[in-house]
């Protein structure tokens, strides 16, 4: 379970550009839970994101996971239980090493990064069975350089070795904007496969009403640093795009744009 | 004959400082020019040592963890103070030119021409004719390759791994749950190291300490890197670090082939940073760094 306690968050504090961004917003994420978060820019998908990784500072407020304080936790311990996808797909992967590397490496995860062999020989098949499951034919090319793989090829690598080693939490960040609407989809249908097979607990920031309203089995709306909708169960499985859009428009509407 | 020989030797000699610089410039990208100080930290701890009677082959290993501390240093400034990564380079640099002095109680020049050295020694000296003649550059060739090879399977194991993954994909380090900045003062540690090692190398086959020796060795190293890596790269299959070894020796018979001309020893530094301008048009590599 994850716990987001009175978060507060500002930007430029102290200088004529301030924003508060967060105000006291609270949120509590069960376990197995998928939950899509959709919003306009700007309204805190990302920066919620960010928050639970510890990749930005926060002002106000606690995180805690599975009743555990982790708000003083740096962003680096915080990975052990968490597994992140970003928008930019060289990000998940290392463009000068090979794609055997990439994964050797994403399956020494929480085992100490020590004097042993880099590749464990006798793992190479399963990690062949796990690109094979892509079907993008990775598993033959075990010694190509993952730079030169496509956005799609390597977004497909970071979503797997992000989920390899036993994760708590899957974070997933825009992960298929950068894509063509057919790797997209591609994508999407094995996040869907990874997180029910692992039953992972899964956080998805999208633009994509469509993905938002398909997957998960809950929903948020997220405008200025609130949730101004949030639905689970039957009434997220009634949700259609139409009223995602509805709600989006009154929300516009609001600002007087 | 005896001036190839002599370009040979230096070249292995400057070898494994360039294998350093090799980490930190194209591994982690970070320019790190305490390597500067650390080559000569590396004769100071030696040619001290030796005078006070450690066995030299020792010293080798001391100079070693002495580079290896000065690198956790810079490595320390730039991640733990968050001191951008050229200026803790030359904050560890400067200070140790007076850490260097007090190695060598104040001393700026140390020869240690009379002692026992790794090159002479009652060993070397009993060996038959053709094997004495070439006796330093087979043990300089000795050191190299231990060195190469210790190296090569370092960056096979899952440590090296991530210090190749820290440079490439800082982010990726971080996913994995491991913190980037240790892995850098790792890689610093290392590199630096190799510097000193390189530096102790340096003073027992010329045979004396100097604090000047320094000088213009991040010039040195980057010049054999960047030979190395582009030029040697081409053919083929060839490991980066074997390909910075060679970049080395062809460096050095470069400078040295200029000096053949006629050109004074003082205008060397001018060459050497000249000759490393020309290399940096020649490959590009300055595209990546200028904006």
């Amino acid at each position: 379970m994850l716990e987001l306690k009175h978060i507060e968050k500002y930007y430029n504090q102290g200088t004529v550009n301030e924003m508060c961004l967060f105000d006291d917003f609270s949120l509590t994420i069960n376990q197995g839970e998928f939950v899509s978060v959709v919003g306009s820019n700007g309204s805190g998908k990302t920066s919620m994101l960010n928050l639970i990784c510890g990749s930005i500072p926060l002002d106000g407020g606690r995180i805690l996971i599975n009743g555990k304080d982790i708000t003083k936790m740096p962003e680096f311990k915080r990975q052990r239980t968490i597994g992140r996808v970003y928008q930019n797909p060289a990000v998940g992967t290392c463009p000068n090493m090979t794609i055997l590397e990439n994964m050797s490496m994403a399956d020494t995860k929480g085992k100490p990064f020590n004097l042993r062999w880099g590749t464990d020989r006798q793992r190479i098949t399963h990690y062949r069975e796990l690109l094979s499951s892509l079907g993008l034919g990775l598993e033959d090319k075990l010694d190509v350089k993952v730079g030169v793989l496509s956005g799609g090829q390597r977004q497909a690598m970071a979503l797997l070795m992000s989920t390899m080693t036993p994760i708590e939490f899957l974070i997933l960040d825009e992960h298929t904007a950068a894509l063509d609407p057919k790797t997209a989809e591609t994508i999407m249908e094995l996040t869907g496969k990874i997180v029910k097979e692992k039953n992972l607990t899964a956080i998805m920031v999208t633009h994509n009403l469509r993905y938002a309203v398909e997957y998960g089995n809950r929903l948020l709306m997220m405008h200025q640093g609130q949730t101004v909708l949030d639905c689970s169960g039957d009434e997220k499985t009634s949700l259609r795009v139409e009223d995602l859009l509805e709600q989006f428009n009154a929300i516009s509407i609001e600002c007087g744009n | 004959m005896s001036i190839i020989l002599g370009v040979i030797n230096e070249g292995l000699i400057y070898a494994l400082m360039a294998l350093g610089v090799y980490i930190t410039y194209s591994i982690l990208d970070f320019p790190d020019l305490s390597v500067d100080s650390t080559f000569p930290l590396g004769a100071a701890v030696a040619a001290t040592m030796i005078l006070a009677g450690v066995p030299p082959f020792l010293t080798l290993f001391i100079a070693f963890a002495a580079g290896a501390l000065a690198g956790t240093a810079t490595g320390l400034i730039h991640v733990k103070l968050k001191v951008r990564d050229l200026l803790s380079g030359i904050i560890v640099m400067t200070a140790l030119y007076s850490i260097n002095l007090s190695i060598t109680d104040n001393k700026a020049n140390l020869p240690i021409f009379s002692q026992e050295t790794i090159f002479e020694n009652a060993f070397i000296d009993g060996l038959a004719k053709p094997l004495s003649e070439y006796s330093t550059v087979i043990i300089l060739l000795l050191i190299v390759l231990v060195v190469k090879i210790l190296l090569d399977l370092y960056m096979k194991t899952r440590s090296g791994y991530l210090l190749r993954a820290v440079g490439d994909n800082e982010t990726l380090v971080t996913s994995l749950a491991k913190d980037k900045g240790s892995v850098k003062i790792l890689g610093l540690a290392l590199a630096n190291g190799l510097a000193a090692l390189s530096g102790a190398v340096y003073c027992q086959q010329k045979g004396f300490f100097e604090i000047s020796i320094g000088t213009g060795t991040i010039v040195m190293g980057l010049a054999s890197v960047i030979i190395g890596t582009k030029v040697f790269s081409r053919f083929g299959k060839i490991k980066a670090t074997t390909a910075v070894i060679l970049g080395t020796i062809v460096y050095k018979a470069c400078i040295s082939a200029a000096m053949a001309m006629g050109l004074k020893t003082l205008y060397m530094k001018l060459i050497t940073s000249l000759f490393f301008l020309i290399i940096l048009v020649v490959s590009e590599n300055r595209k990546k760094k200028v904006r």
